[in-house]
């Protein structure tokens, strides 16, 4: 029975010998593997890879891009105190949004947890509304609110005597507001997340703690946190390089000013690039992003790695 | 004295059970009072845009209560949805849209497959290489795409730049790293031995692939539709940077450049289109919503 059932198997593979050699090829795993994912190859060169290396090219060229002139377009944005401006601003933006994302996000998350099971889907999929609209959308809807003589918020705190506070023509108030609408429409990111962490966290973890008579707040620090330390890390960084590279919101919602008190790298880098047509200073503008967003990278591949390992 | 301690013990077990299910009560008041100011911060933006929707732009510049509408009217609806450049703008957006998803699917389901499955020279370090390109936000890449574009309009005579279908070239850059990412990750997780099975039976691994593996991670594959529709419908940069032509704008760019006019701002009409706009997300997001947050935490949780 056995012979019957393998004899028509090695005449194929007799025939198959007799194919030409492409065709066997053809059959190999890894090639058949190596074609699947060449598309994705050819993608991730050509659009990715390609226009990094060449954003580098160009940053060494004068504006009308016809004459290499070395690092003299960094040298002059190091002379330019609005580059320094913007600088500052990047990292304030970046780093204030993003803690306060991450705290929002987190007592959100607890709170969602802490309420019963059945109500939780529904106050999840409210909370996460800010997440799904395009942002390019929900700030217009916040660029209404903060509207120089129409605002609803000033409508609103004009009762409680607070007087017309100017959202986004005063270099403060304008750092506030781009800040504001970031972390609204980001915070629920992790909110989502952290609530998942914190479904993974088993609840006898918790009783031990209560048995050892710790109280809400060592609960936190010595249970939860540790338990959800690697969702935190990775959703952290991962927000950071989003909200470093951000673009839709300061662009919809201050176009960078006043007078250029909010700009961030990449809206800066597009005034410049784009609008001021001189391409070469907007790509070097925008490679200044490279080292922040490259070690934010590093960390979050070496807790994914750790993880890979772990499992 | 047995009884005395035990009498002494009892009472005060009792009522630190019910001390702490009274905290419990208080903590569950505290959580809802809290998940409702947050609630409101949430959902303050989109209500205020329905709000502003149904006004008429007599009622807006009168600067009556902006939180109540006094005359409701469905002027500014009809008025976008009877606009050929809205209509125009709604249909760029949906057709860039479809493709895109269907290009990304079409690249990342077997590139996911063929990393997760069949491990050949440099496919680890490939995969490692797709999360790393996932990480790099096209506000980086946009100046150099640009000037790259118009060189190759000028070597080739293939104007790209201000033509829609630009985007279906762009917006895979920003699709298909997640998108195969999460997939490998959902492609990991099916038990070998149902590949094993399927080869022993003689499938060749496009067969494994589209028998097994994609009617197996379909959850999965409809997370990554829908991540790679909403991101699509939602990019901003792209659009912005690449076409310029009325007849060219997607949703988000056509609403801001087009209803925007100089100093005067339709409010009530922004409003509707930015609604309307946030719509195809929003209804989604209502209906597939378990898929929508599985596609969200996979890229962290999964890998």
């Amino acid at each position: 029975m056995a012979d019957v059932a393998l004899q028509p198997n090695r005449g194929a593979a007799q025939a198959a010998r007799k194919r030409s050699s492409l065709h066997k090829m053809l059959k190999r795993k890894s090639t058949v593997a190596f074609l699947m994912t060449l598309p994705l190859i050819l993608l991730i060169a050509t659009l990715v890879i390609y226009p990094a290396f060449y954003a580098l090219h160009l940053a060494t060229l004068n504006k009308s891009m016809q004459r290499f002139v070395g690092l003299s377009n960094f040298e002059f944005l190091f002379r330019r105190e609005t580059f320094w401006l913007v600088v500052k601003q990047s990292c304030i933006f970046a780093i204030t949004a993003v803690v306060f994302k991450a705290l929002l996000g987190f007592i959100i998350a607890h709170f969602v947890h802490n309420i019963p099971a059945k109500g939780q889907r529904k106050w999840r999929g409210m909370l996460l509304v800010p997440w799904v609209i395009p942002p390019a959308m929900s700030t217009l809807a916040w660029l209404w609110l903060f509207d120089p003589s129409y605002s609803a918020f000033n409508y609103t705190l004009s009762f409680f005597g607070i007087g017309p506070i100017p959202w986004t023509g005063d270099a403060m108030w304008a750092r506030f507001s781009v800040i504001l609408v970031n972390i609204w429409v980001g915070a629920p990111f992790f909110m989502i997340m952290y609530l998942a962490a914190l479904k993974s966290v088993p609840e006898q973890l918790y009783e031990a703690a209560a048995i050892d008579g710790a109280n809400w707040w060592q609960r936190i620090w010595y249970v939860t946190l540790p338990m959800m330390r690697n969702i935190i890390a990775i959703t952290t960084l991962f927000s950071l390089i989003v909200t470093f590279a951000n673009f839709d919101i300061v662009r919809i919602l201050t176009a960078g000013g006043p007078l250029d008190h909010t700009h961030i790298f990449a809206t800066w880098a597009f005034r410049i690039g784009i609008e001021g047509s001189d391409i070469p200073l907007g790509a070097s503008v925008s490679l200044f992003m490279v080292p922040i967003l490259a070690i934010a990278a590093i960390f979050i591949l070496r807790d994914i790695n750790k993880r890979g390992n772990e499992a | 004295m047995t009884t005395v301690t035990v009498d002494k013990a009892a009472p005060t077990r009792k009522v630190k059970y019910g001390s702490m299910s009274r905290d419990r009560a208080w903590a569950l008041r505290w959580s809802y009072f809290f998940l409702v100011i947050f609630a409101i911060f949430s959902l303050t933006p989109p209500i205020y845009m329905l709000i502003t929707s149904l006004k008429s732009s007599a009622e807006i510049s009168a600067a009556t209560n902006p939180w109540w509408v006094f005359h409701p009217t469905l002027e500014n609806y009809v008025g976008l949805l009877t606009s050929n450049q809205f209509l125009r703008f709604f249909w760029n957006s949906a057709i860039v849209s479809i493709f895109v998803v269907t290009i990304t699917m079409l690249i990342s389901v077997p590139a996911a497959f063929a990393l997760a499955r069949m491990r050949f020279w440099g496919s680890a370090t490939l995969a490692t290489g797709v999360f790393l390109t996932y990480l790099i936000p096209e506000t980086l890449l946009f100046i150099p795409l640009f000037k790259m574009f118009a060189v190759i309009g000028d070597w080739t005579g293939i104007q790209l730049i201000n033509r829609w279908y630009v985007l279906l070239i762009l917006y895979p850059t920003l699709t298909v790293p997640f998108c195969t990412w999460i997939m490998i990750g959902y492609f990991a997780s099916i038990p070998k031995e149902l590949d094993e099975a399927a080869v022993i039976d003689g499938a060749s691994w496009l067969q494994t692939l589209t028998r097994i593996f994609i009617p197996v991670a379909f959850p999965g594959i409809i997370a990554a539709t829908i991540f790679a529709f909403t991101v699509s419908w939602a990019q901003f940069l792209y659009p912005l940077v690449f076409t310029t032509s009325t007849d060219q704008l997607v949703m988000p760019v056509g609403i801001i450049t087009s209803l925007i006019k100089g100093d005067v701002f339709n409010w009530g009409q922004i409003m509707t289109g930015a609604l309307l706009g946030a719509a195809p997300p929003l209804i989604i997001y209502a209906f597939l919503m378990d898929y929508y947050i599985a596609g969200l935490t996979a890229g962290a949780t999964k890998g």
